[in-house]
């Protein structure tokens, strides 16, 4: 099977195409340049590096959320352009699944932070029994306060990563009693082949929608549905 | 932009372009062929759902327009009766607009573009809102004026040629259409307000309250509508004050009289010192029945041509990017695959 994959869903912007057990080409770029700018031409890349025919894809994988709202769209416009285009059926992939995913294997908690802004980090708590992966606590939007007093109440070891890390490390420092570290570089960011590796396991247990259903799971509402909720609350 | 080897001149065949619209709180798309005959055109609008907000919230057209994208653009190649590799090529709106929904569009039309080796053309909004002029009327060609008013923009332009502009003036402040908006608001119409003023209007007296026709110093074509919005708040802020009960409808009118006017007059003004025979209007504003009224009457005195599209061809759509896509086209004109969104795109600038 092979699976053409994108995680565009925060700082870095990446691209792989993933056929049964072998990466064929993976592209990743953690640099300033927005998404829109930089996806479309990596995947053009790794098409004209590894002669890629578009027709023997099988399925798209995306990182759905949560995220940048835009980053979010991007990567599943994109998606969907493709999907109409090719016809091919999208995989959503939970983006902090597929950031616990870069570290197979480990038994100790493996807790993914991204920077959700608002003082609150996007995150969950997972683990891996044999080579699967075990979500103790499901991707979510809260205070790193919350997410740490969950690790702390587990009390195993436990091994951060995501852009959330530099953002929160302080506050890491001062609130974790448990033994913990930070993953290494090379496998600390979101990464396409993650995505990929996961969705294919999704695929298989029939985590699969048509190009035209698929919408990116935010986690949240919009600042002005927030708003407008809690105004209807009120009043 | 890349300008390429102009080989489409060798070849008779007909050219089809799909076309994707997504820079507000429309999701549209549409297949043009050989740029004046609409095959499809397709628009899910979402103004129900802003109108709980009392005008268009970005993050919810651009949640929206991830929601539909797909689907108006299936139903646009289905009503148009063409599959995707008889289309000859890919145009999208790039700006101006709100970044969030062009970026769904532009992601859109990138991945179909790559997908299908087809080219890819970014177009500006505003050219697509001239281009509409082009659809139902067969004969029109440049040099011509144009007046672009709508939401978010008002222009006075000379299209010297398909695809060339000069700009003779703009808004200093509020477009024409945000000023309806607002007034609307403060009468207590709602969202959207043009529509909704326009057909108050016709039950009000124009010439009930005289609101200010404000010009802009040493800039003949600028308009300048916050004032007039200001004049019309007071009013009814000083009314409220002395106990006079409002006549909506008076106010409504007299408003609407006093943009009419000052479009009218800086519109023509133009038409007769370029000396020109043609004058056409674009955007949502266009659609008004009583600016419509003033500008015909006034051209057939003048003995000028105009021009204006019909309402669903002023309002936000895709059929107005194939066109100006189309034209681009032939021009040789093809955008690469880092093509961003730019929010705020200026008139003939690529």
């Amino acid at each position: 099977m092979k699976i053409l994959a994108l995680d565009s869903s925060g700082l870095v912007a990446s691209v792989a195409v993933v056929e049964d057990d072998v990466t064929v080409a993976e592209y990743t770029l953690n640099y300033k340049k927005t998404h829109s700018q930089t996806l479309l031409p990596m995947l053009d890349e790794i098409r004209r590096m590894t002669e890629l025919d578009l027709n023997t894809i099988d399925a798209l994988a995306v990182a759905s959320g949560p995220g940048s709202f835009t980053g979010l769209r991007i990567g599943s416009a994109t998606a969907k352009g493709l999907g109409l285009a090719l016809s091919l059926p999208i995989i959503p992939v939970p983006t902090v699944d597929a950031l616990a995913y870069n570290l197979y294997g480990s038994e100790k908690l493996i807790c993914p932070l991204m920077d959700a802004r608002r003082n609150q980090v996007y995150t969950g708590l997972y683990t891996f029994k044999g080579d699967t992966l075990v979500t103790i606590e499901p991707q979510c939007a809260v205070d790193i306060a919350d997410i740490i007093s969950h690790i702390n109440e587990i009390g195993k070891a436990a091994v951060f990563l995501g852009d959330g890390v530099c953002v929160y490390q302080e506050r890491i420092a001062g609130l974790v009693r448990v033994s913990y570290e930070f993953a290494p570089p090379c496998c600390n960011r979101q990464r396409a082949a993650c995505v990929a590796a996961l969705g294919e396991k999704l695929y298989r247990a029939g985590v699969v929608q048509e190009a035209a259903q698929h919408t990116p799971d935010y986690l949240r509402l919009s600042q002005a549905e927030r708003e407008r909720n809690q105004k209807s609350k009120e009043g | 932009m890349i300008l390429k080897d102009l080989t489409y001149m060798d070849k008779k065949e007909d050219v089809l372009i799909l076309a994707i619209e997504s820079s507000c709180d429309e999701t549209a798309a549409a297949v043009v062929k050989n740029g004046r005959t609409v095959l499809s055109n397709i628009i899910s609008s979402q103004i129900a759902l802003h109108t709980l907000y009392g005008g268009v919230v970005p993050e919810i057209a651009s949640r929206k327009h991830i929601e539909k994208i797909n689907q108006v653009i299936e139903e646009a190649l289905l009503k148009a009766d063409t599959k995707l590799e008889d289309i000859t090529a890919i145009a999208v709106t790039y700006g101006p607009g709100l970044v969030g929904a062009l970026l769904v569009g532009v992601s859109e039309a990138k991945a179909i573009s790559f997908a299908t080796r087809k080219p890819l053309i970014g177009v500006h909004h505003i050219e697509g809102h001239i281009s509409a002029n082009f659809i139902e009327n067969k004969d029109l060609e440049p040099p011509f004026v144009c007046l672009v008013v709508s939401g978010g923009h008002t222009h006075l332009v000379v299209v010297r040629d398909y695809g060339t502009y000069e700009i003779l003036g703009c808004t200093r402040d509020d477009a024409a259409g945000e000023a309806f908006d607002k007034v609307a608001r403060a009468i207590g119409l709602g969202y959207p307000g043009g529509p909704k003023i326009d057909r108050l209007s016709k039950e009000g007296n124009p010439e009930a309250i005289a609101f200010p026709r404000a010009k802009v110093d040493g800039a003949s074509y600028d308009f300048s509508f916050s004032g007039l919005k200001s004049a019309v708040l007071n009013y009814l802020n000083s009314c409220d004050m002395k106990g006079i009960e409002i006549n909506r409808a008076d106010v409504a009118a007299s408003f609407q009289k006093a943009v009419i006017d000052v479009l009218v007059e800086h519109s023509l003004h133009a038409v007769q010192e370029y000396g020109f025979r043609k004058f056409a209007i674009a955007g949502g504003v266009a659609s008004n029945s009583a600016l419509r009224a003033a500008f015909k009457a006034e051209c057939a005195k003048r003995n000028i041509t105009f021009y204006h599209p019909s309402p669903v061809l002023c309002t936000d759509n895709a059929a107005m990017i194939g066109t100006a896509g189309y034209y681009e086209y032939v021009k040789g004109v093809r955008s690469s695959y880092d093509l961003n969104a730019v929010p705020n795109l200026k008139l003939g600038e690529r």
